[in-house]
């Protein structure tokens, strides 16, 4: 008795998605038998996940503010992913983005006193483009010089993470802490509760208006990645690059083009994190959310609205995931998605045979 | 002839060397083969030919353990056989030749060779091995060098190292999967000679093909299938003709009847004037090549593969970088990206038609715009109107009878034919001034080369410049007003067809011979 892979003909549209869902359940599954092996009563835990995560409009205000830098990391994983380039580098984008916000406020580039209508769109821009330039430095060496993307986006983040932690333990360390001053309000993205006066709903809800710019931004590559040339010439670039060239695309520009894109979505995560949640630099500013943004991205199968779904659940898993351990069930669920997301994947295009069939005797 | 007299005498005897008892394969929504049977007796040429997709490469890719059968099975020398890999097969003495060549490019011959066996059990006397390999390559007239890396061979030769490999490893049925595909006529009569000598030392070969001459010429008994089916088994090439084989084959009577109308030729549109490029390996590939196309004219290039054919088409349609002056109407395009060749004009048909000429998981209306999506109306500003784009995709369908569930099906589920009808459809549509078509044909069947012969004469009678490249002869004669034959990055020789050329002639010229 044998177990052998054989290729499906075509598959049909519901399989992949279905696939994903499965995967998802097989995952949660083998999260429950470790649960239940060590002791834990894995309904309960699940459970107490879904409760913790969207049981009242507080923790689901909670999940929300998880959930957005994950939206805008996973849409530059996405977005680079579709065309075959692996970007694992979005950790570190969204730690020169959270930099280049702080560098706005603390050096400062804008005048001491500007009103947040000046700082918050120079925050964005600063976040913005210091993660495009994170993300064009190995975007330029694949393009021209065909370096292996993987192992320059990897190394940059550790390179990012050092450059953080310079500034926050030197030129910005608030009294020898690693951590930068609090900013002033200015440059604090509004959130739901500093409208608690006026809607008494709002009060103690943290949700910013970066979970705004992240779900612009999805809306915005869902238009680009559909319906226009741009996202035609990607689609053509992703599934055969020799056919792009042939059809006259300029694969060099879009590779660093799409580089630069997707670090400036993962560097204004770094900004939207700083200015609507932390309010200061500090080095552990991402609990990996850069890693956890290409699980989501697969998860998802590059869609932008689908990347949205995705984050929430990730969202509520890192968040409700802290009540029942602080790391390692949720970042063991995580895992485990991940591979059973891997594994799903070879399903779509292969259907698993069990067992031998028989060499057919000859018929005399 | 005594030899095939000789040969049904033993067969009458020795058990066959190899059979096939009623096969059934199946893929999803396929049925490859619908109880087949076929045999073949040791010391003969058995030729099986066939439409692609009739079934030939399936049959024998379960006789060579590749496949397993859903139904029916495989006898070896009278013993029923259930292979489960080509391991297997080649432990029972049968080896498979396939199209695309399963060698190590950066390893020597004599590695390849040995690549896959069992000895030497652990220390590699590589010295001792070349000279056995010298040997083996020797006794049966394949001339190639044991040392050499496969990367430096042509293919014909790579082909022979395939074949001494399989040999090696004691291979009795040697099964060679359109064998000629890749040769010229001089490479083609060698090749013949080694099989007869194989043949004549009491090993068997099964000869794939849907060239009906070369059938003819060299095999004992044909085998003809068609829609999983064999349509006639073990016939006898001397009591057949080619008409009768053509109509086993594809189940109609086919001769090829071109509408061709006499078209003065216009304007020169292609110039190339002294282009050298490197391959893709960096070698020299073009030195110096100089040819002109124009309006209304044909122009074939008949070449052995890789003496710079393929690069010259890369060069024109701007997908390799090249030194010299490559000009489409006076534009010159030399060492510009593709874009440029594009908007000058110049239409393409890759050689390589599922690795160049589309993507494959994209739908049919994704590749049938790869040209038209830059300008309106499928281009509304940054915008592609998907209206548009998938009216077009319906009108070309339609117009070229491509084969598909829908448009919105990926192209990878298309047949050879029906993709290379998609490709000539987007590339007619873009009304180019000059085509440039690659091996249009290659691995084709009949009807579907005969549809593809009239596209490109009913775009030469609209004036377009055609530059053709071919490996079929025949094909060339049919279509081109001017032979080129290259030969080594040069142009070696032209011919004015229909008058001044002629297979023998221009043969000689593809191999250097009056170079």
């Amino acid at each position: 008795m044998i177990v052998r892979l054989e290729p499906r003909g075509e598959p049909p549209v519901w399989l992949s998605p279905l696939l994903t869902v499965i995967a998802l359940i097989v995952a949660l599954a083998i999260g429950a038998v470790v649960l239940g092996f060590v002791g834990g009563d894995p309904v309960r835990a699940y459970l107490h996940i879904l409760d913790a995560a969207f049981g009242d409009i507080g923790v689901l205000s909670d999940t929300l503010v998880k959930a957005t830098p994950l939206i805008l990391t996973g849409l530059a994983c996405a977005l680079a992913f579709r065309m075959r380039l692996w970007n694992i580098g979005a950790e570190g984008q969204f730690l020169l983005g959270a930099w280049g916000a702080s560098a706005v406020v603390l050096f400062p580039l804008v005048p001491d006193g500007a009103p947040a209508i000046v700082v918050i769109p120079a925050m964005m821009v600063g976040g913005a483009l210091a993660g495009a330039l994170w993300g064009v430095i190995p975007g330029v060496l694949r393009a021209r010089l065909g370096v292996n993307e993987i192992i320059t986006t990897l190394m940059l983040n550790y390179v990012a993470l050092a450059w953080i932690q310079f500034w926050v333990f030197g030129p910005w360390s608030e009294g020898g802490f690693q951590q930068t001053a609090t900013f002033p309000k200015e440059a604090w993205l509004p959130r739901l509760t500093d409208f608690g006066k006026q809607v008494p709903a709002f009060g103690g809800l943290t949700t910013h208006l970066g979970l705004v710019f992240a779900l612009i931004a999805a809306a915005v590559l869902a238009v680009v990645v559909s319906r226009t040339r741009w996202g035609y010439e990607m689609r053509l670039i992703g599934d055969n690059a020799r056919a792009a060239r042939y059809a006259g695309v300029d694969i060099a520009k879009y590779v660093i083009v799409v580089f630069a894109i997707s670090g400036a979505l993962a560097g204004l995560a770094g900004m939207s994190e700083v200015s609507g949640v932390v309010h200061r630099l500090q080095d552990r500013i991402s609990p990996g959310y850069g890693f956890t943004a290409i699980i989501i991205a697969y998860l998802a199968r590059f869609g932008p609205w689908r990347v949205v779904f995705a984050s929430v659940l990730f969202g509520a898993l890192i968040l409700a995931g802290r009540e029942i351990q602080p790391s390692g069930v949720p970042a063991m669920i995580q895992g485990v998605i991940l591979f059973c997301l891997i594994a799903a994947e070879a399903l779509v295009r292969y259907r698993i045979v069990i067992g031998r069939r028989a060499a057919t005797s000859v018929p005399t | 002839m005594t030899e095939t007299a000789s040969v049904a005498l033993t067969a009458s005897v020795s058990p066959l060397a190899i059979e096939a008892v009623g096969v059934v394969k199946t893929f999803p929504g396929v049925l490859a083969n619908d109880h087949v049977d076929f045999d073949v007796r040791p010391g003969e040429i058995h030729a099986l030919l066939g439409e692609n997709g009739a079934g030939k490469s399936t049959l024998m890719n379960v006789l060579a353990g590749l496949y397993r059968p859903d139904e029916g099975g495989v006898r070896v020398g009278g013993e029923d056989v259930a292979f489960r890999s080509p391991r297997d097969a080649i432990a029972a003495g049968i080896g498979m030749v396939h199209q695309h060549f399963a060698l190590v490019p950066s390893q020597t011959v004599t590695e390849n060779v040995l690549l896959g066996l069992d000895r030497p059990r652990f220390r590699l006397d590589l010295r001792r091995s070349e000279a056995e390999v010298g040997r083996l390559a020797r006794d049966v007239g394949l001339r190639v060098d044991p040392r050499a890396r496969i990367w430096q061979l042509s293919v014909g030769e790579q082909q022979r190292v395939e074949i001494i490999k399989l040999l090696f490893h004691g291979a009795r049925v040697l099964i060679l999967d359109e064998p000629t595909a890749v040769l010229a006529p001089q490479e083609t009569a060698e090749l013949f000679a080694t099989l007869r000598s194989m043949v004549g030392a009491g090993r068997s070969v099964v000869f794939i093909s849907h060239k009906l001459g070369e059938v003819l010429a060299i095999a004992d008994r044909i085998t003809v299938m068609r829609a999983g089916r064999v349509t006639a088994a073990g016939i006898d090439p001397k009591t057949v003709t080619r008409a009768d084989l053509a109509r086993l084959m594809v189940g109609r009577s086919v001769l090829e009847r071109l509408k061709r109308t006499a078209v003065e030729p216009g304007r020169v549109v292609l110039s190339v004037d002294d282009v050298t490029a490197d391959n893709d390996r960096g070698l020299p590939a073009l030195h110096g090549a100089s040819l002109q196309v124009h309006a209304g004219e044909i122009v074939g290039v008949a070449a052995v593969a890789g003496n710079g054919q393929s690069e010259l088409a890369q060069v024109i349609t701007g997908m390799r970088t090249c030194a010299g002056r490559v000009t489409i109407d006076g534009r010159d395009v030399a060492a510009r990206p593709a874009r440029e060749s594009i908007e000058a004009g110049v239409g393409h048909v890759p050689e390589d038609r599922a690795g160049v000429g589309s993507a494959p998981n994209l739908s049919l209306v994704d590749n049938l715009i790869m040209r038209a999506f830059r300008h309106p109306p499928l281009a509304r500003g940054p915008l592609l109107d998907d209206g548009a784009a998938r009216h077009k995709a319906t009108e070309l369908q339609r117009a070229f009878a491509i084969a598909a569930p829908t448009i919105d099906a990926p192209v990878r589920i298309l047949s050879g034919g029906n993709l290379q009808r998609l490709i000539l459809a987007r590339e007619i549509d873009s009304a180019p001034k000059l085509l440039v078509a690659v091996q249009p044909t290659r691995g084709l069947d009949i009807g579907a080369i005969e549809g593809v012969h009239q596209l490109l004469l009913d775009l030469r009678a609209r004036g377009t410049a055609i530059l053709l490249i071919s490996e079929e002869l025949d094909e060339l004669l049919a279509l081109a007003d001017r032979i080129l034959v290259m030969y080594e990055g040069r142009v070696s020789a032209s011919f004015d067809t229909p008058t001044g050329a002629d297979i023998a002639t221009i043969g000689l010229h593809m191999t250097g011979g009056e170079a």
